[in-house]
C-alpha cells in the first residue's frame, strides 16, 4: 500500500475583507437611544468587531454578519435593516457564481471542508455537473469510513501510456519494453488558466503548491523556463501548435503540445530526445467525430497524456451553445472503450472544475484526472471580474502576493478539495481513485433519472 | 392543592394565536408611516388585516408583516388612500430579499411563520406551497378537477390519518391522526426546549417524533408513547432501557443531507448535558460512523431489526434509509427483514451539520425515490404490508400531498416545524454556540431565547394549518381519505412535460 498522502493546511487569511453575502442597512436617524441597544446582544460581536477597511474604503461590517436577523427584528424603532449585497450579487460569471466564489475563498482560508447547517439549499438541479448525482452506498454495499482516516481511501493516478499486455520469451523474460509514467497522489493537476493578473511570484506560488501536493502545473514555456530548477519536477511547459524548437526542455518530466496536424511528429522527436519524458497532446474539448478520434490516433501514436480543454464555463470553446465537458468526457471515453484502448492511455480533461465533487464527476463520466484552472487565482482571492483580461487592474491586486502566501492558500484549497474526495468516494464505497474512472455504477444522470420516473408517469418532455 | 407540572402534559391540538417573539416579526412588505401622521386613525378602520391599530389615542407601530401587499395599499378604500396627511408609505422588506435560499425562500419562510402565528394562510400574494429550486416539488402541481366535488363530501370529516402498522403480526396498530410525524433531531443538534416543543405538538396530534440519534433525555419520558427513538451509527445513549420506553424504534441506516457519512456534532455545541446522555466527553468533536459496521449485508439487517424486535416485543421497527440507486433493493430488503416501515430520506434532507459536497451531489432526490420505490414494492407484492414514508426537503402542506400522490403513504418533516420557531436559514447551525436564535443550539443562554409553550403552540399552529390544507386539496380531489390518494400520480402534472401551469392555489382570498 503506498504511503498515506496527506495535505497539511493551516490557516491563512486573506489580504483583503470578503465580500459578504447582504449588507446591514443601519439609520442612525430617529434612535431611541435604548439603554440596552440590540446591537450590544449580537451573538457574532459584529458590532464591536467592526472596523473601517482602508482597502475597500468601507466597514467590515458585512463580511462579519451572519445573517441571524435579531438586530433587524430587535430594533423598536425599526432602523436596522438587511438587503442582498449587489457587490457580492455582481461577483463572478455563470459558472463561478457568488457561492462558489466565497466558500473558495473560505476553503483557501482555512483548508476545511466546508461544513455547514441546515439542509441544501440550492437549485434541485442545473446544466453540467448540476445534472448529475454520485451514488452512495447502503446495506447491501458497504461504504469506506475513510474521511477520518478510519479506512484508507487512496487517491493516487498514474499518467503515461501503458501497454495493453505484458510479453515473455519463451527463457519466461519480459520482452515488452517499460514506458515511463509518474503518479500523481491526485486525481487534479493545475490546468492553465484563461486569464489571471500574472507576475513572477504567483507563478512562482502555483509551482511551489504543485511541488508540496506532488502534481503538475500546466504553464507555457516561457513561464516554464523563467521558473527556477528546481520546480522541474512539478512544471509542465505547453509548446504552441507546430513549434519546432525543441530546445531547453531536457529537466521537464513532461511536455504538453497543443494539437496541430504534426503533433506526432513532435512528439516523436520529444521522445528521441528523452525517452524517459511524458508527452501530453493538449486538444479542444470539441465534440467533432474527427476530434474525438484524435484520442485514438494520439493514444496508437505512442502520446501518454491526451487532454481536452474545454473553454473557461465548461462548454466546447468556440461553439455557441456548446456541449458541456462531462459529455465530451463521456464521448472520448465511449471513443476509447470501443477500440479496446481506455486501460493504455491517460486521459485528462480540463475547463470548467470549479469545485471538489466536478473532480469526482469528471473522473466518473471517464476521466483519469482532473485539471483545475480558475480557482487556483480564486484561492488567491480572485473575483472572477475578469478586468485583468483587458489589461485592466485587478482589485485584490493579485500580481504582488507573497508567493509563500498563495502556496500556502492553493495549498488548503486542494487540502479542503481532497478531503471532500474522500467524503465522496467513501459514501460511494470505493476506496481508489484509479477504480471511479468512468464506473458507471456510481453515478445517477439526471435524463436517466428523470426516464425512470416521471417519463413513466407524465410522458415526454 | 397538588403540584401539577403542565409541561409534562401532552397539550390539546388547537390553535391560538402566537406572534413572533422577536420584536418585530419579518414580512414581505414593509410600511413606514411619516411623522406627518395625525393620529386620525383613519387606516385602522380601513385595513382588513389589522395592520395598523390603536395604543390609547395614538397610532401604534404598524404590523407591518401582516400587509397584503402594494397593490392592496393602493386601492381606494384602503389605507395609503385614505390617509389625509399622505403619511403611509407601503413597499417590499428589503430585508425580506436576504432570508432563506432557493429551497426555502423568503416567501415560503413568511408563510410558514404566518400559519404558526395564526393556524392559517397568509391571504396575501405570498407563496406558500414550493420553492424556487426550479425542479422537483417545485415543478409537480396539482390539476383540480372542474366539476365542484363528491356530493356529501364534508371537508372537516375528511380522514388525513394513515397506518404505521400494515404488517400481520401482534404489534402496536398505531395510526396517526395526520399523515407527518416529526424527523429525527438529535439533543446536542437542538435544545431541549425545541426538542421538546416538537414532540408536544406532534403528540397533540396524536403523532410522533424522533429523538434523533443523540440519547434520550429524561425530559422526554412522559411522551414516551409519542416518541420514536433512534438507533444510529453511533449508537449514542442507545439502552435497552430506552428501547423499550417506546412504540416505534427507527434503525437509521443513512440520512439524506450526508447520505454514505456519519452524524456531525462539531465540538463546541457538546456541552456538559449533551456529553453526558451521549456518555462522552465535553468539547469533543463527535463523528458517527459510517455505515454500521455491524451490517454488511441483508441478512445482517434483519439480525439487527430482529435484535430490537427482541427487546421490545411490541414495538414497530422503522428503517431510515437514504435514496442511492439501488434504493428499490434496500427497500424490499428491508421488508424481508421485518421492519414495519421503509422511510426514504432524500438527498435534500435537512441536518445540523454536513459537508456542503454531501448535501447537494450524493444520492438522488426525494422525488425521484418514492415512485422508485413505490413501483418495486408495488410489482413485488408487498406495498400493502409495508408503510412507505418519505422525507428530505418536505417543507409544505402541498410537499406532503405531492410526496403522498408519488406513491409514499406520509411523510416526515423537520426544517418545517424548525421555521415555525422562527428560523431564517442562515445555515450557521453547526459552529460555535450554535443557532443565534435560540433554536439549534444547546448553549444556556442562547437556548433561554424560547419558552416552551410558544414553541409548542407555533408548531401546532402550522400543523393545523397542514391539516386543513391536506383536507382542502382531498375535498378538490374528491377524496375522503388520505390513503386514497397514495400513488394516484394522475392528479399530478410536471411543468416540463406540459404546456400548461395549472394554478392549484387553495386560498379563498380576501378582494
Amino acid at each position: 500500500m503506498p504511503k498515506k498522502y496527506h495535505i497539511h493546511v493551516q490557516e491563512t487569511p486573506n489580504r483583503y475583507p470578503k465580500i459578504g453575502r447582504s449588507g446591514i442597512v443601519d439609520w442612525g436617524e430617529g434612535c431611541l437611544k435604548c439603554a440596552r441597544c440590540v446591537k450590544y446582544d449580537c451573538v457574532y460581536g459584529v458590532y464591536k468587531d467592526r472596523r473601517f477597511s482602508s482597502d475597500i474604503f468601507g466597514d467590515t461590517i458585512d463580511e462579519l454578519c451572519k445573517s441571524c436577523f435579531r438586530c433587524v427584528q430587535g430594533c423598536p424603532k425599526h432602523l436596522i435593516h438587511k438587503t442582498m449585497n449587489p457587490e457580492y450579487e455582481a461577483l463572478g460569471d455563470a459558472l463561478y457564481t457568488p457561492e462558489i466564489i466565497s466558500i473558495t475563498w473560505q476553503q483557501a482560508e482555512s483548508g476545511k471542508i466546508p461544513v455547514s447547517g441546515a439542509g441544501y439549499g440550492g437549485a434541485f438541479s442545473g446544466p453540467g455537473f448540476d445534472s448529475m448525482w454520485t451514488d452512495m452506498s447502503e446495506i447491501v454495499r458497504p461504504t469506506r469510513d475513510g474521511i477520518h482516516g478510519r479506512e484508507y481511501i487512496s487517491t493516487v493516478v498514474d499518467l503515461g501510456n501503458r501497454p495493453d499486455r505484458l510479453e515473455f520469451n519463451e527463457a519466461g523474460n519480459l520482452i515488452t519494453q517499460t514506458r515511463p509514467s509518474v503518479r500523481l497522489p491526485i486525481p487534479i493537476i493545475f490546468n492553465l488558466p484563461p486569464f489571471g493578473d500574472f507576475s513572477a511570484e504567483v507563478w512562482e506560488a502555483f509551482a511551489r503548491a504543485a511541488g508540496s501536493l506532488q502534481t503538475l502545473m500546466f504553464t507555457s514555456r516561457t513561464e516554464a523556463l523563467k521558473l527556477s530548477k528546481k520546480y522541474a519536477n512539478s512544471v509542465v511547459p505547453i509548446l504552441n501548435a507546430g513549434e519546432s524548437d525543441l530546445s531547453g526542455l531536457d529537466e521537464f518530466r513532461i511536455v504538453e503540445i497543443v494539437d496541430s496536424a504534426n503533433s506526432i511528429e513532435a512528439m516523436q522527436k520529444l521522445k528521441a530526445l528523452n525517452p524517459e519524458r511524458l508527452v501530453s497532446i493538449r486538444i479542444p474539448a470539441i465534440s467533432s467525430p474527427e476530434n474525438i478520434r484524435r484520442a485514438v490516433e494520439m493514444t496508437r501514436a505512442g502520446a501518454d497524456v491526451i487532454h481536452y480543454v474545454a473553454d473557461e464555463l465548461g462548454y466546447e470553446p468556440g461553439i455557441a451553445n456548446g456541449l458541456h465537458i462531462k459529455d465530451i468526457i463521456r464521448e472520448v471515453n465511449r471513443e476509447l472503450l470501443s477500440e479496446g484502448l481506455r486501460d493504455q492511455i491517460t486521459f485528462m480533461a480540463s475547463g470548467g472544475i470549479a469545485m471538489a465533487e466536478h473532480v469526482i464527476k469528471g473522473v466518473l463520466c471517464g476521466a483519469n484526472l482532473v485539471g483545475v484552472d480558475i480557482p487556483l487565482l480564486i484561492a488567491l482571492e480572485c473575483r472572477v471580474c475578469k478586468n485583468c483580461r483587458e489589461g485592466g487592474e485587478c482589485p485584490v491586486t493579485i500580481a504582488s502576493i507573497d508567493p509563500e502566501w498563495g502556496a500556502r492558500r492553493i495549498i488548503n484549497l486542494i487540502g479542503a478539495w481532497h478531503n471532500q474526495l474522500l467524503e465522496m468516494m467513501g459514501a460511494m464505497g470505493i476506496r481508489e481513485a484509479r477504480r471511479l474512472r468512468g464506473e458507471q455504477g456510481r453515478v445517477m444522470f439526471m435524463e436517466d433519472l428523470e426516464n425512470d420516473t416521471f417519463a413513466q408517469i407524465f410522458g415526454s418532455r | 392543592m397538588q403540584y401539577k407540572n403542565i409541561w409534562s402534559e401532552v397539550p390539546p391540538a388547537t390553535v391560538k394565536e402566537t406572534p413572533s417573539r422577536f420584536g418585530n416579526a419579518l414580512g414581505k412588505y414593509s410600511i413606514i408611516v411619516s411623522d406627518a401622521c395625525n393620529d386620525c386613525l383613519k387606516c385602522v378602520a380601513v385595513c382588513p388585516e389589522k395592520v395598523f391599530d390603536a395604543q390609547g389615542t395614538k397610532l401604534a407601530t404598524p404590523r407591518d408583516y401582516l400587509c397584503l401587499g402594494v397593490s392592496c395599499s393602493k386601492r381606494s378604500d384602503r389605507c395609503v388612500k385614505n390617509c389625509s396627511q399622505n403619511a403611509i408609505r407601503v413597499g417590499l422588506n428589503p430585508s425580506a430579499k436576504a432570508l432563506g435560499d432557493k429551497r426555502w425562500t423568503p416567501d415560503l419562510l413568511i408563510s410558514n411563520w404566518h400559519m404558526a402565528e395564526t393556524g392559517k394562510l397568509p391571504n396575501s400574494d405570498i407563496e406558500y406551497r414550493i420553492g424556487d429550486s426550479k425542479g422537483g416539488f417545485d415543478k409537480l402541481r396539482f390539476v383540480f378537477p372542474k366539476q365542484p366535488p363528491k356530493p356529501g363530501l364534508e371537508k372537516s370529516s375528511i380522514d388525513t390519518s394513515i397506518l404505521l402498522n400494515n404488517r400481520a403480526d401482534d404489534r402496536h396498530k398505531i395510526t396517526i391522526p395526520i399523515p407527518v410525524y416529526g424527523g429525527g433531531m438529535s439533543f446536542g443538534s437542538i435544545s431541549q426546549v425545541t426538542m421538546l416543543s416538537r414532540i408536544r405538538a406532534f403528540a397533540a396530534f396524536g403523532s410522533f417524533c424522533c429523538t434523533g440519534e443523540g440519547g434520550y433525555p429524561e425530559a422526554l419520558y412522559p411522551f414516551d408513547d409519542h416518541i420514536i427513538t433512534q438507533v444510529a451509527t453511533g449508537l449514542f445513549g442507545v439502552r435497552e432501557e430506552t428501547v423499550q420506553r417506546v412504540k416505534i424504534v427507527e434503525f437509521k441506516y443513512a440520512q439524506g443531507a450526508k447520505p454514505g457519512l456519519g452524524g456531525h456534532l462539531l465540538g463546541p455545541k457538546v456541552t456538559e448535558a449533551v456529553a453526558r446522555i451521549r456518555e462522552t466527553v465535553p468539547g469533543s468533536s463527535l463523528f458517527s460512523p459510517f455505515p454500521f459496521h455491524s451490517v454488511y449485508s441483508v441478512e445482517d439487517h434483519k439480525k439487527h431489526i430482529d435484535w430490537i424486535k427482541a427487546i421490545n416485543a411490541k414495538a414497530l421497527v422503522s428503517v431510515k434509509v437514504s435514496t442511492p440507486s439501488d434504493v428499490d433493493m434496500v427497500a424490499v430488503g428491508s421488508y424481508y427483514a421485518g421492519a414495519h416501515i421503509v422511510h426514504l430520506d432524500g438527498s435534500y434532507g435537512g441536518t445540523g451539520a454536513a459537508p456542503d459536497v454531501a448535501k447537494k451531489n450524493i444520492a438522488m432526490p426525494i422525488e425521484y425515490g418514492i415512485p422508485k420505490v413505490h413501483n418495486f414494492l408495488v410489482n413485488e407484492g408487498v406495498r400493502d404490508q409495508i408503510t412507505l414514508i418519505a422525507s428530505g426537503g418536505i417543507r409544505t402542506a402541498f410537499d406532503i400531498a405531492k410526496a403522498i400522490a408519488l406513491g409514499a403513504d406520509g411523510v416526515v418533516t423537520g426544517t418545517s416545524e424548525l421555521v415555525a420557531l422562527e428560523c431564517v436559514r442562515c445555515h450557521n447551525c453547526e459552529s460555535g454556540r450554535g443557532c443565534a436564535r435560540g433554536i439549534a443550539t444547546t448553549d444556556r443562554e442562547l437556548s433561554g431565547l424560547m419558552e416552551l409553550a410558544w414553541g409548542t403552540q407555533r408548531i401546532i399552529n402550522m400543523l393545523s394549518c397542514w391539516r386543513d390544507q391536506l383536507q382542502e386539496i382531498l375535498y378538490r380531489l374528491g377524496m375522503s381519505s388520505i390513503r386514497e390518494l397514495v400513488g394516484k400520480t394522475e392528479v399530478l402534472t410536471h411543468l416540463d412535460y406540459t404546456s400548461e401551469i395549472p394554478d392549484d392555489d387553495i386560498r379563498q382570498r380576501k378582494s
